[in-house]
């Protein structure tokens, strides 16, 4: 194999990393704060590409042509409704839940999980559905058989992905939220003494998760161009890897980890076999918190009684 | 007052109903058809109107005495646990008649039920495999459906290279099944309740992913043929063709299909009592004593002097060996096994069998298979719907009633000896408070 398409694998290892570090983000938030993992994470982010192409055949029906406009008002009117989705979630089926058995969150989260996918199921048909190509053309470096290309699409990809999580970033780090939002995640209890809504940081925990899965969702919506009810499984347990691969509740941690799991895969999928690549990131995630549970960015949690 | 009361009542429908409007209206009222869209928004305004409704009628029966006194009703009964005397008789004679009714059920069953019966009989054996380790040792395993691959799997593929038949395969089957759990629970130990769920998930979908991808050896996603079961040699087909001589022949009755069925019906009710069996056994041996507890407290049992790798070890095993041999019954059913039949979306049916049972009652896991098998044939216009009606279940059972709808029973434990304390112990029944 010749260097140009190692280089070509790297790229697109590097933008499918980018996009499982976006829904990594949820995981990693709901754990970091309620120490839960949010098994309907992966069906939220199938419901944000749903919700992505009808807004894009909504804009197309009223005559908005401009592409650029069309691409940052879907990502933000789909932020929006998969935010209410995920603070919906969090309202009807974890919330009644709190201090309930260790099990019942779980399960609770499976059924929700079943619950999406079957009402996009029954109310969008279960066939594979396609969006237009918005963006078409690439980057070329190289010549003749020899080259390696990072089409526009991945640029804008790569783009979103670095403002969505600077947004991020600065929320957690310099924002009244966001400072609650850590104090919650070190203690929720002394954080409601001190005068923290702690219930109103979950939600918007929630809610900031499930956008960011929406800007992932829409991005991928627009990069492949079809979508199903069922793409939400793979997706929650590849970014549920890259969560773990990065030590859950890191932040930074999602993102590497989303990175790394991305160019892998990548990787193994070139030179190895595709039909086995989600064997890989699944044996990868059960070898990796065999070894180390706690992440490559994460600390070991000690157990208090 | 009243009028405050009206007041934030108007506010909270309104706001529900726009909430759910905003959730409702993009997926379920504007519908993708290629790249343009269908409208059904009025689907969406009726969903909403029927959430605002739902609401509104809570807050109003939170309101009223009636309302208030049915809710504590509802909330507050049948949360512990009933522990017995130590002086209740087991009912033989119910179990008796109930054991020979079911026997007795294929002369008056015709095929059509007796396929549903049997499927009823797989669940209830998975439900029981799974209720072990989800139920009594609290382990969530959500790749439970890996091991009922795997039983299934033997039989076809024990046939295709080695020549195994029925018995060998149920005979074999709970030993590899087992085996698996064992591959599979040495990662997990460590693991505590999320992690563990989202491993075992990834565990079942690997299976699946090989079964599927190894075409040479599995048949891939064409499936691969299953052997049909042979009793002393006698062969339920028309024709003898694993060498031995046709069960019609043999009696000299003439040919039905429905034999085969029968004689499946036959073998695997009496297994399913075996386990049956042999889970009541468990939960009063010191092994089925140690899941329960370690389920409620790891560390307290740990620090108590519990073999937790043991303890976690032998759930698994047994679990994965009770999916086993629900895996041969279904191969050996269906005549014919591929990928499909082992999906995740199998896995969360037997979850919500164990959950809607009530974790850890064997009853409960018994009636909600039966249950969950016969409703979707009854109600066949509606199969569609039956992956949202589970996914609703099982939320509203969480928040309702995390410990199942029916109330547990826990044998009780005295001092072989009759000490005072043993005595006095057994006078009284008592009630453990649940969580």
């Amino acid at each position: 194999m010749d260097a140009f398409i190692l280089a070509q694998q790297l790229v697109n290892g590097v933008t499918l990393g980018t996009i499982y570090g976006l829904i990594a983000v949820g995981y990693t938030m709901v754990y970091g704060v309620i120490r839960m993992i949010n098994f309907a994470h992966g069906d939220v982010y199938m419901v944000s590409a749903y919700i992505a192409a009808i807004t894009l055949a909504v804009l197309h029906f009223f005559g908005f042509q401009s592409v650029p406009f069309a691409l940052i008002s879907i990502l933000i009117i789909t932020c929006v409704i998969t935010g209410i989705y995920g603070w919906a979630i969090e309202r009807v089926a974890y919330r009644p839940l709190r201090g309930s058995t260790k099990l019942a969150p779980l399960i609770s989260a499976i059924g929700i999980s079943l619950m999406l996918q079957s009402y996009v199921q029954i109310s969008q048909g279960a066939r594979d559905q396609g969006v237009p190509i918005l963006i078409q053309g690439a980057f070329r470096f190289g010549e003749g058989q020899h080259f390696v290309q990072i089409t526009y699409m991945q640029t804008v990809i790569l783009i979103a992905a670095l403002v969505a999580m600077g947004i991020l970033t600065y929320v957690i780090n310099y924002t009244r939220i966001g400072r609650e939002c850590r104090a919650t995640r070190q203690n929720r209890q002394i954080s409601a003494i001190l005068g923290v809504n702690t219930d109103r940081i979950i939600s918007s925990v929630f809610v900031i998760g499930a956008a960011t899965a929406a800007v992932g969702g829409t991005l991928v919506t627009f990069n492949y161009g079809s979508f199903n009810f069922f793409i939400g499984f793979v997706m929650g347990i590849k970014a549920f890897t890259a969560a773990v691969l990065g030590g859950i509740g890191s932040l930074p941690g999602a993102v590497l980890g989303g990175i790394l799991l991305g160019l892998t895969e990548a990787l193994f999928a070139g030179y190895v076999s595709t039909d086995y690549k989600d064997v890989f990131a699944f044996s990868l995630l059960i070898i990796l918190l065999f070894f180390r549970p706690y992440g490559l960015l994460g600390r070991a949690e000690v157990q208090k009684v | 007052m009243q009028n405050n009361r009206l007041a934030s009542l108007l506010k909270e429908a309104v706001l529900t109903f726009v909430i759910s409007l905003i959730l409702f209206g993009p997926i379920s009222g504007l519908v993708l058809d290629g790249f343009g869209f269908r409208n059904e928004l009025g689907r969406s305004v009726t969903l909403a109107a029927i959430i605002t409704a739902g609401r509104v009628l809570v807050s109003l029966a939170g309101m009223s005495e009636i309302g208030k006194r049915l809710r504590s009703r509802l909330t507050s009964s049948n949360s512990g646990v009933t522990v017995n005397t130590g002086q209740e008789r087991s009912p033989l004679l119910p179990l008796a008649v109930l054991f020979l009714a079911g026997l007795a059920l294929p002369f008056f069953a015709d095929k059509y039920f007796l396929g549903i019966a049997i499927l009823a009989l797989i669940y209830c054996l998975l439900g029981l495999g799974l209720n072990i380790v989800v139920g009594l040792a609290g382990l969530l395993d959500l790749g439970f459906v890996a091991f009922y691959a795997v039983g299934a799997y033997l039989l076809a593929l024990g046939y295709q290279y080695l020549g195994l038949g029925f018995w060998s395969a149920l005979v074999i089957a709970p030993f590899l099944a087992g085996l698996f759990g064992m591959v599979l629970a040495f990662p997990v130990l460590k693991m505590h309740g999320d992690y563990l769920a989202i491993v075992t998930l990834g565990f079942g979908e690997i299976i699946r992913l090989v079964l599927n991808n190894w075409l040479e050896f599995t048949g891939g996603p064409n499936g691969a043929p299953v052997p049909a079961p042979t009793l002393f040699g006698l062969e339920f087909t028309r024709t003898a063709k694993q060498g031995g001589v046709p069960i019609h022949e043999f009696l000299g009755i003439s040919y039905s299909g429905d034999y085969k069925f029968w004689f499946i019906y036959v073998v695997l009710f009496l297994v399913v009592c075996a386990v049956i069996y042999a889970v009541h056994r468990l939960r009063v041996m010191p092994l089925g004593r140690m899941w329960e507890a370690l389920r409620e407290d790891e560390i307290a049992c740990r620090s108590l002097g519990v073999n937790h790798v043991f303890t976690k070890l032998s759930a698994f095993m047994l679990g994965a060996s009770t999916g086993g041999i629900a895996g041969v019954f279904f191969a050996v059913h269906q005549g014919f096994v591929n990928p499909t039949s082992f999906t995740f979306f199998e896995s969360a049916l037997i979850l919500a069998i164990v959950v809607l049972g009530g974790l850890g009652s064997t009853v409960g896991v018994v009636l909600a298979a039966i249950v969950l098998t016969i409703l979707p044939e009854l109600l066949r216009d509606f199969a569609e719907y039956r992956v949202l009606v589970f996914g609703i279940l099982m939320v509203v059972m969480m928040i309702w009633k995390p410990r199942g709808l029916v109330r547990l029973t826990r044998p009780a434990f005295f001092p072989s000896s009759h000490s005072e304390a043993g005595i006095a112990l057994r006078l009284e029944p008592q009630t453990e408070a649940g969580r």
